[in-house]
């Protein structure tokens, strides 16, 4: 049908089938792609576009509804929405980019309608548009802010401390491009065959027939010319990308579909694979059962691993300790719920394979990728696509080496996109925890030791699973000092999704367990419990559980800071009934634990004068691509705003390592410190200058100055380097570590990052909800690079942490959508003050520590804590849905 | 490919719906959902266009609401008190975008037990009007809805209006929806009360409560305990026995059913109590 529209003020027509959602027909047939599609269900209104002028879902929409009307997507050139989108740059309210679009359109016609909206009815006309990554607060902000810009009286220096617009976001605000927004013409649409079963064997029927009758072509594991086994931890490496002949999870591929990329829908239900489904093992403790069926050969009991920190003797302690508080907790599958799907492009260049799509670690894809396809790494070529959130899910391989096979075999370009359920049931999840223990204090209230016993439902293949093994029993100790210690945890295998990485690897559930805990121990101590963190924290000289003995520790300052906020909210929750405060805190070791985890930055001049610098980590939407750059700019003593970014390409950026463990702004962000450096140190010495000249760049020329010297270096006139440039420096960091030993004894971090978190709430008695007032988090960061992007990080994080609290819980086959799916919506998120601590790490780059993970952990024990405090309820199994906080009342009252 | 019908007339369709297989589509929010494809598949009729299907009209036997109108264009209306509960329901469906598309007759016909339309419908004694090739039928909203995504329409019936009788336009009425999150969020329960004051007394309740049961439902033994009563004792007594007996609700991801019926009771005595609130002079 041709449709006939008005579209961005502008006479348009498409042909498109009029049922066709209006996303696919603006996204495909016109090439509008920037509006995005989470969900293809409404549930995230990512999609959102304005049909006259009002919001609605395109996902939802049939094309033919469009015919005769006025449609605005984020490609309009609107007065409203440019403010907006200014106003969005301003706040930081753009992290990932993947929501911004639906947030603008939205705002747009909220705006339209009410210029100067009040935060709740921001909230309400956003409240059909999910966002992932920033706690909505910043989003807010700029919507009720989004006149006409204001003259910015002094643009920020961009140096290290302020807080520069974010460098990728004019793309963000434009509707960037993303896994699915990039492809060749003329390809191969690929889809996947995943199995309906957590536990079957399964054989083929007729391919060849199939294949015929539909015109697609068919892949399997047979096709697959490398090693058909992929893991994040080399060792571990257990993951077929296309599975053999036994499913050990439900949504693992079996074969993949090729279609002509020309419009088409096919229709994948009369694929012939025939099923033999088998009883899964859908719990942790069956699973270690010794009679167990076993996932793996090998690892008896179904144990992947386990990690163990032993330092004195907890259990004699224990035994003589005046106070001694035990218990369990549980949690469930959290999903990352970010809300672009896995989605990616393949295509040659010659005989090198290309695949661009989205990812958090693309020398780990290149190089997993080459091992299945049984290509040198060095023929596989990753780019990353902006990412639209990952949050450590898109660490593991996906749809790479799945495109990567349909293009390699065919030599024809190819393109995937995960439907929302595809990506919910097969990438990776946060991993169940079930975690008891014991934790004891002196008569004074100083804790003497603990024994903690952590079971981890690792699911059906090794992801992640040994890095939370590793990094719980070294953090479950929260950041206090802890003389005598016993802790393990076991990563078991099941039949249920993988549990990989997501934010904290496992120490926000050993949190859960050890701040609600400490809550009991400070009330049988009769001290407060603020103070009794306090009493307990790490400090400079004292020994961690590994026997580490720390410097430059913030966790007191960070409660320090939140003291008298404390206070405040006491004595406000004693005068109104039904009112809790709570508290916890944090810690967390930035990059690997004790192994090796380098990043390189080069940074470049050209002949033109042009600043380029090579970064490789990728920017999920935290703000590397700003902050690294920051850095470098600042090392080398160039404005921010000569930075060119180019990358991250494995073909174009040396290894920045993965986005995770908190280690890009430390890692990376000390390899850019070093190439800034090693530049500015060239430069003087060409130019003769010293240290403290300023630099700056007058086209071509360089221009050194101190005092009354002046000197100039005509880039134009040197040779190209070995790296193309008139003058480049490249450099890497790798922290220093040292290895735990049998008894988890060591130095595994080079740095750790502090905070401490406040929730202020109200319990409904009657009803067990909860209602958020307020949360104060205070943080210790060592030095803020770029303050914006770190409070977005902390509000983000706390969003997280009160959907693990509050809300969310995947159930395998269940909730495979964000429907029944919940994670915070607008209305969900209370006020947020951020209270930035700077102890200055020397490790860190100008001081500063990782941040990404850390302000995850202290949310959800600190809402538990509160939620006690307000009615005494112990909720232990996780989220606190309204029914468990009621029955957990009702068993308080008794 | 003719697989999208715009028919013009509301005859038109009843002709072509009678060659059975269509699928009528009026907001598609619920239609879409429930395909993976990247077109709706089937033969799909466009009701939006039907004249007749949007908007609200009076008249001296009650209220016609056209099965087509948008959550959106309830909320806007200006309508009695009685329909408050409704125009509280439309604001609570989904997110702005799913009011703006989504309509009344899509929710009843999709007939989720936690479809936010049916009880503040079922407060104003609704009847669905039902038109087929074999003429116009009018069926009690309550019958209307048979189970679980079942109701009593004929496969080559439409649904083209609600009629609420001059007699559910007296009072006034609330609405209350309990969820996990703030926005788009699907009911754990929720509850719609429509009461008559007289004299500080209660001279008429209608009672209904959704997603604890096969389909929403009124409680007649709850609404006869209220009949009489002072406005001020009202909320005390909707007692939980009476609401879990009027209830059938399940354990699921989201509650379990002890939970469920304790919260829809105590849900009714606050709505309740809003509506017998003394109104500030
Ligand atoms: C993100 C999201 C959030 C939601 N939140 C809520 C919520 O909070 N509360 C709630 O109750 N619902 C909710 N829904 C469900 C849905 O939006 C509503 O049920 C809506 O009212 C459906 O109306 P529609 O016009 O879009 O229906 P459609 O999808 O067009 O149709 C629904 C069904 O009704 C049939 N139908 C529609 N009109 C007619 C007619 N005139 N005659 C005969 N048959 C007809 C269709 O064939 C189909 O079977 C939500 C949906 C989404 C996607
Ligand atoms: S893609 Fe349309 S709402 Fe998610
Ligand atoms: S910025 Fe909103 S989802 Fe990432």
């Amino acid at each position: 049908m041709k449709i006939d529209l008005t579209l961005n003020g502008a006479p348009a027509s498409l042909n498109a089938a009029p049922g066709l959602r209006l996303s696919e027909a603006l996204r495909e047939g016109l090439g509008l792609t920037g509006t995005k599609i989470g969900c293809d269900a409404g549930d995230c209104g990512a999609c959102t576009v304005l049909l006259d002028g009002a919001p609605v879902c395109a996902c939802l929409t049939p094309a033919a509804r469009a015919h005769g009307r006025r449609l605005e997507t984020v490609e309009a050139d609107d007065a409203t929405l440019n403010h907006l989108r200014d106003a969005f740059l301003r706040h930081g309210a753009a992290q990932c980019g993947i929501c911004t679009p639906g947030m603008l359109m939205a705002g747009t016609a909220l705006l339209r309608d009410n210029p100067a909206p009040s935060p709740d009815q921001a909230r309400a006309a956003l409240g059909g548009v999910l966002c992932r990554c920033t706690g909505y607060a910043r989003i807010i902000a700029a919507i009720c802010d989004a006149g006409p810009p204001p003259l910015e009286d002094a643009p920020s220096s961009g140096t290290v401390g302020s807080s520069p617009r974010r460098l990728d976001g004019a793309a963000k605000v434009a509707g960037d491009s993303f896994g699915a927004d990039l492809w060749q013409q003329g390809g191969l649409i690929v889809r996947a065959i995943r199995s309906p079963h957590a536990s079957a064997r399964f054989h083929f029927g007729d391919l060849a027939g199939w294949a015929a009758k539909t015109g697609a072509q068919v892949f399997t594991a047979a096709d697959i010319p490398g090693r058909n086994r992929f893991g994040a931890i080399p060792p571990f490496a257990d993951q077929p990308a296309l599975a053999e002949t036994h499913i050990r999870q439900r949504g693992e591929a079996v074969a993949l579909v090729a279609f002509e990329d020309d419009g088409s829908d096919p229709d994948l239900s009369g694929f012939p694979v025939i099923w033999d489904p088998l009883t899964p093992l859908t719990s942790a403790l069956d699973a270690a059962a010794p009679d167990a069926p076993r996932l793996h050969e090998g690892r008896a009991g179904n144990l992947l691993i386990a990690g163990h920190v032993r330092r004195g003797d907890a259990a004699a302690v224990l035994a003589a300790s005046a106070h001694v508080v035990e218990g369990t907790t549980r949690t469930g599958f959290v999903e990352h719920a970010y809300i672009e799907p896995e989605a990616g492009a393949a295509w040659m260049e010659g005989d090198c394979l290309v695949i661009r799509a989205c990812t958090q670690a693309p020398v780990m894809d290149r190089d997993d990728t080459a091992l299945v396809l049984g290509l040198p790494p060095g023929r596989v070529r990753i780019i990353p696509s902006a990412v639209g959130g990952g949050f450590g899910s898109k660490l593991d391989l996906s749809l790479q080496p799945l495109i990567g096979l349909v293009t390699l075999l065919t030599g024809r370009p190819s393109r995937m996109t995960y439907s929302r359920a595809e990506s919910m049931a097969s990438t990776t999840k946060r991993h169940p925890s079930q975690i008891s223990g014991r934790i004891g204090c002196d008569a004074q209230g100083r804790i003497t030791g603990m024994e903690m016993d952590g079971i981890f439902d690792t699911g059906a293949y090794a992801s992640w699973g040994p890095t939370v093994a590793n990094r719980v029993p070294v953090h479950a100790s929260g950041p206090y000092c802890t003389p005598h210690y016993r802790a393990e945890a076991r990563a078991i295998h099941t039949n249920n999704p993988t549990a990989g990485a997501f934010r904290g690897f496992g120490v926000p559930q050993a949190a859960i367990w050890q701040e609600t805990l400490y809550d009991r121990l400070a009330e049988q101590a009769g001290l407060d419990r603020l103070e009794f963190r306090h009493l307990n924290a790490l400090r400079d000289g004292q020994t961690t559980v590994t026997g580490q003995t720390l410097h430059s520790t913030g966790i007191s300052q960070c409660l320090d800071a939140l003291r008298p906020h404390w206070s405040r909210a006491l004595a406000e929750a004693a005068a109104i009934p039904g009112r809790g405060v709570g508290i916890a805190s944090c810690w967390y070791g930035c990059g690997n634990t004790a192994l090796p985890n380098p990043s390189t930055i080069r940074i470049g001049l050209t002949g033109a004068g042009a600043l380029m610098l090579h970064q490789g980590a990728t920017d999920i939407g935290q703000g590397s691509n700003t902050v690294i750059a920051q850095i470098a700019s600042k090392a080398l003593g160039l404005p921010l705003s000569a930075v060119t970014l180019i990358g991250p390409d494995t073909h174009l950026t040396p290894d920045a390592g993965k986005t995770s463990a908190s280690r890009q702004t430390f890692v990376t962000g000390r390899a850019a410190l070093a190439a800034g450096a090693a530049l500015r140190a060239e430069i003087l010495r060409r130019l003769n200058m010293g240290d403290a000249a300023r630099l700056s760049l007058d086209g071509a020329t360089l221009v050194a100055s101190e005092g009354r010297q002046t000197a100039r270096l005509d880039l134009s006139t040197l040779p190209a380097d070995a790296r193309g440039y008139a003058l480049s420096a490249e450099e890497s960091y790798d922290p220093p570590t040292l290895p735990l030993d049998e008894n988890g004894q060591g130095s595994p971090y080079a740095l750790y990052g502090y905070g401490a978190q406040m929730v202020e709430l109200a319990v409904d008695p009657a009803l067990g909800t909860v209602r958020l007032l307020k949360i104060t988090a205070a943080h210790d960061l060592g030095r803020a690079i770029n303050p914006l992007l770190a409070q977005g990080q902390i509000e983000g994080g706390i969003a997280q942490g009160i959907g693990l609290a509050l809300m969310e819980d995947y159930i395998p086959g269940r909730t495979e959508n964000l429907h029944d799916y919940l994670i915070p919506t607008t209305g969900d998120i209370p006020p947020i003050e951020s209270l930035l601590i700077e102890v200055p790490d020397p490790e860190g780059p100008f001081g500063a520590r990782g941040l990404g993970e850390h302000v995850l952990i202290p949310t959800a024990p600190a809402i538990l804590n509160a939620i006690r405090h307000a009615t005494g309820a112990e909720v232990t199994t996780l989220p606190a849905l309204p029914h468990r906080i009621r029955a957990a009342m009702q068993r308080a009252e008794k | 490919m003719t697989d999208f019908l715009r028919p013009a007339t509301v005859e038109d369709a009843l002709a072509l719906m009678a060659a059975g297989g269509v699928v009528p589509l009026a907001g598609g929010t619920d239609l879409y959902p429930a395909t993976q494809r990247r077109a709706l598949p089937g033969l799909v009729l466009d009701v939006t266009g039907l004249p007749g299907l949007c908007g609200i009209t009076t008249g001296p036997a009650g209220l016609r609401i056209g099965a087509a109108t948008t959550w959106t264009a309830l909320a806007r209306a200006t309508l009695p008190p009685a329909l408050a509960a409704l125009q509280q329901a439309a604001v609570e469906v989904g997110g702005i975008q799913i009011q703006n598309a989504g309509t009344i007759g899509g929710n009843l016909c999709n007939a989720s037990p936690a479809a936010d339309g049916v009880p503040p419908l079922l407060v104003l004694d609704t009847e669905v009007e039902l038109v087929g090739h074999r003429g116009i039928r009018r069926l009690p909203l309550s019958q209307f809805l048979t189970g679980p995504r079942q109701t009593a329409r004929q496969a080559d019936e439409l649904l083209t209006a609600l009629h609420i009788p001059a007699s559910a336009l007296s009072g006034q009425s609330h609405f209350r929806k309990l969820g996990a999150r703030a926005y788009l969020v699907i009911s754990i329960a929720m509850v719609a009360v429509r009461l008559d004051l007289q004299a500080g007394r209660i001279s008429h309740a209608a009672l209904a409560v959704g997603a604890c049961s096969a389909t929403a439902c009124r409680l007649p033994q709850v609404e006869s305990a209220l009949t009489g009563a002072p406005a001020a004792e009202a909320p005390a007594l909707i007692r939980d026995a009476d609401v879990a007996a009027a209830l059938s609700p399940l354990d699921d991801l989201r509650a379990t059913a002890a939970y469920r019926s304790g919260a829809a009771a105590e849900l009714l005595r606050r709505s309740v109590a809003t509506l017998c609130q003394p109104v500030p002079a």
